[in-house]
């Protein structure tokens, strides 16, 4: 069992060597490719919340692995398909209480700086725009593995909702929406 | 003058009436309101938060009323009262307190059954815990059909309790509006 478990370990232990990849060596252009996930969640008073995701979604990433603050990222999505598990939250994420898809139907977010943290993780700052009003907004990206042209990203960040006029809820909800995403990017 | 007598009714007594009624007809209306601004679902969230707040204050009002009935003297009918009154004031006033027990705690069955899970913050002070109930659309529909019909079935005992009250005072003049604005009444 011991043996077993010491080969398994080794052998992890060489896959993630051989996927290691340093922010440096992946320059190019990349689109956000639809088997990406990203989701939110935003807390609630005694525990749980609701959890969401933009099944919707497009992006670029323009890697400079030489400079990285020379990157670029955009990405963009449709809140008018957010899920939420549960129909009636999703409709009111819709609806002119958060999100007022009828009127906003895209969330953008443009970067205006990558800064690297280490050679596989990177902080970026840029615009994010919801419902009508742009404001700055800060994620943190980790190059999680390299395949081939496929980059895997994680990346994570925590939006204030209420300076987007979405803080519907709060305290019952936390003014915070915390993003993960999953992020499958293809060389293009 | 706190405490009732045999023939009026302490402040104690009388500022929990008049309290439940004022926290029912408050709880009532934002009911309704919730309904009147379907198109508005902000506006309308933050309604059900102050309904479910104020219906908890109602349970817990009545709950008071409802131990002080069992410790508190009962004042005699006002002298005169025929015998089908002091029957009838019995049972509205005993159906009158179970309503404002259940309406609460159907609402509560809403809020626990509700499939949304939306957390009862009263007053944005305490979180209540949700009852023990499944969570089900199906469950969630059944408490609020319960709740909707107790409501509204509390809405008329209540005009008719006031009804009373005002034909007591303007036309038989017998006091017993009176006990419940004063002890001295």
């Amino acid at each position: 069992m011991r043996v077993r478990e010491l080969i398994l370990c080794a052998g992890l232990l060489a896959a993630g060597g051989a996927d290691a990849e340093t922010l440096s060596e992946v320059s190019g252009r990349y689109a956000i490719v639809p088997a990406s996930t990203i989701a939110f969640h935003v807390a609630q008073v005694g525990g749980g919340g609701i959890d969401g995701r933009f099944p919707d979604f497009a992006g670029t990433l323009e890697l400079d692995g030489g400079d990285l603050a020379r990157s670029r990222v955009t990405i963009t999505l449709e809140p008018a398909t957010v899920t939420a598990g549960e129909q009636r939250i999703a409709d009111f994420l819709r609806s002119s209480a958060v999100f007022d898809v009828a009127n906003h139907p895209a969330i953008t977010f443009t970067s205006t700086r990558v800064v690297r943290r280490g050679s596989d993780a990177a902080e970026i700052l840029g615009s994010l725009t919801a419902r009508g009003r742009t404001l700055s907004a800060t994620f943190h990206a980790t190059l999680l593995e390299r395949r081939g042209r496929e980059l895997l990203f994680r990346v994570v960040g925590r939006i204030a909702r209420d300076p987007y006029d979405m803080g519907i809820g709060v305290p019952i909800y936390s003014n915070f929406a915390d993003f993960e995403m999953l992020l499958r990017c293809e060389r293009i | 003058m706190w405490r009732n007598t045999r023939t009026s009714y302490g402040w104690i007594a009388i500022a929990l009436h008049w309290a439940v009624a004022a926290a029912f007809a408050t709880t009532f209306a934002l009911g309704w309101a919730t309904q009147a601004v379907a198109d508005e679902p902000a506006t309308q969230f933050n309604l059900y938060q102050w309904h479910k707040s104020f219906g908890f204050l109602v349970l817990a009002l009545a709950l008071v009323r409802f131990g002080a009935t069992i410790l508190e003297v009962r004042p005699d009918p006002v002298l005169g009262l025929p015998a089908w009154q002091r029957r009838a004031s019995g049972a509205m006033h005993a159906l009158l307190l179970a309503l404002l027990l259940a309406v609460p705690l159907a609402g509560w069955a809403v809020a626990s059954a509700s499939p949304l899970a939306i957390p009862s913050y009263v007053f944005e002070l305490v979180v209540v815990p949700h009852l023990p109930l499944p969570k089900s659309a199906a469950m969630e529909a059944v408490a609020s059909w319960a709740h909707a019909i107790l409501a509204w079935t509390t809405c008329a005992l209540v005009a008719g309790h006031a009804g009373a009250a005002v034909v007591h005072a303007v036309a038989l003049r017998d006091g017993t509006l009176r006990r419940m604005l004063s002890p001295r009444g």
